[in-house]
């Protein structure tokens, strides 16, 4: 039993920050009351995993200005909603601009006159790599998990003392491909009980000084990760700096298209550089996104920001901490 | 975004296959593994990532069979 030994170990160590990097994790965690089970000094922290917020607010408004200027776009049904400095995607096709909202890249695969935009980490960008391959222009925000984590480990406004690591940008990258950050590391899946046993994986690691990447989520991800995907992704992308919403500029931590003519911020270029972009007023978004504060820290959350109303990013996704807290705040 | 969701191959057809999740059939992109008929795949975003063994997945679904009570339960 998990929970018995955590609390057990738990009496061994002082305060521990342990963060939960994908936002499937944080959702499972809230939902089945894995963070309230905690002990005191054991704290569970959301991080950046969420890919809609890590997107920033450029991207944002680039690919509204976009599709306001009468370019046809597709993205995924959660960025639709995600507010721009002067309006959403949604708010944009009310005004009559092509929007189409997504749950697979493949509902584009045939519309060549449609630019994709693509966000998320190493689990989407198979997806997007797949329409670069049916010459299927692609805005790109796609980022990479590996320097975000060695990033988020050197950023001084948190302190994480071991990470719960995404299974599913294992699943994609393989066991192997993660850095090592001199903290516990532990690959996971999204079952109650498989998170609740990294967890005590990670406290064992932390009263025996280890610092290792173990992968607790055998039988699906492997060392080697999804090679077909790697490839897909490796010819159609190259890897660039790219900025991310809380953690700034990370080094060859993004990635745009290989070729420039399906490349749409070189394509449409003259349009994408008269965007207006300024961050939203009173939103904490992007403290949210490093662990640096908790949601309901944020003078705006479950008062004018809600999951109907959402004034940041980390507001409307599934994934991002203030929805997932805000829908399980009783 | 993340979280995928487990799925037994019901029709190969090319890159596309017919699963079936929770009773649901859905048709998705098998490009990116190895599969045939009978296999438990983890689906994203309307594409197979992985092919998992046969208790992985059902201990999955269960667990998102779990979600889904608690969610009817709260509303």
């Amino acid at each position: 039993m998990s929970l018995k030994k955590i609390n057990e170990l738990a009496t061994k160590l002082g305060s521990v920050n342990i963060m939960e990097v994908c936002g499937g994790h944080t959702n499972s965690i809230i939902r089945n009351g894995i963070r309230d089970a905690m002990p005191k000094n054991i704290n569970l922290i959301s991080g950046p995993g969420c890919p809609v917020c890590v997107t920033t607010q450029k991207e944002i408004d680039e690919m509204i200005n976009l599709a306001l200027n009468g370019v046809p776009v597709a993205t995924y049904a959660d960025m639709i909603r995600v507010p721009g400095t002067k309006m959403s995607l949604e708010e944009a096709r009310e005004n009559g601009a092509d929007i189409k909202a997504v749950y697979s890249a493949t509902e584009v695969l045939d519309d060549k006159n449609r630019v994709f935009f693509g966000i998320g980490f190493e689990t989407t960008t198979p997806m997007t790599a797949k329409l670069l391959e049916n010459d299927i222009a692609v805005y790109s925000a796609h980022k990479l998990i590996p320097p975000g984590l060695l990033a988020l480990s050197t950023d001084k406004r948190v302190n994480i003392d071991a990470l719960i690591l995404p299974g599913h940008v294992a699943v994609i990258i393989g066991e192997q491909e993660f850095p090592d950050l001199n903290v516990p590391q532990v690959i996971t899946g999204f079952e109650p009980e498989n998170i609740l046993e990294s967890i005590k994986i990670i406290l064992d690691q932390l009263v025996e000084g280890k610092k290792e990447i173990v992968n607790n989520y055998k039988g699906v991800v492997t060392k080697t990760g999804n090679g077909k995907a790697q490839k897909i992704i490796n010819e159609n992308f190259k890897v660039v700096d790219s900025d991310w919403r809380g953690l700034g500029t990370i080094p060859s931590s993004g990635l745009e298209p290989k070729d420039d003519n399906l490349n749409a911020k070189i394509k449409y270029k003259d349009i994408l550089g008269k965007t207006i972009t300024k961050e939203l007023p009173g939103c904490r978004c992007a403290e949210v996104i490093i662990g640096q504060i908790r949601p309901s820290e944020c003078q705006l959350f479950g008062k004018v920001c809600t999951p109907k109303n959402p004034r940041g990013a980390c507001m409307v996704s599934e994934e991002g901490a203030c929805q997932i807290y805000h829908a399980n705040r009783n | 975004m993340c979280l995928a969701i487990p799925a037994k191959i019901l029709e190969i057809n090319g890159d596309d296959a017919k699963v079936d999740y929770g009773g649901i059939i859905k048709t998705i992109n098998i490009s990116l593994v190895e599969v045939k008929m009978g296999d438990y795949i983890l689906i994203h975003a309307g594409f197979a990532i992985q092919t998992i063994n046969k208790d992985e997945a059902v201990k999955t679904l269960e667990t998102l069979q779990e979600f889904e009570d608690v969610i009817k339960k709260n509303k």
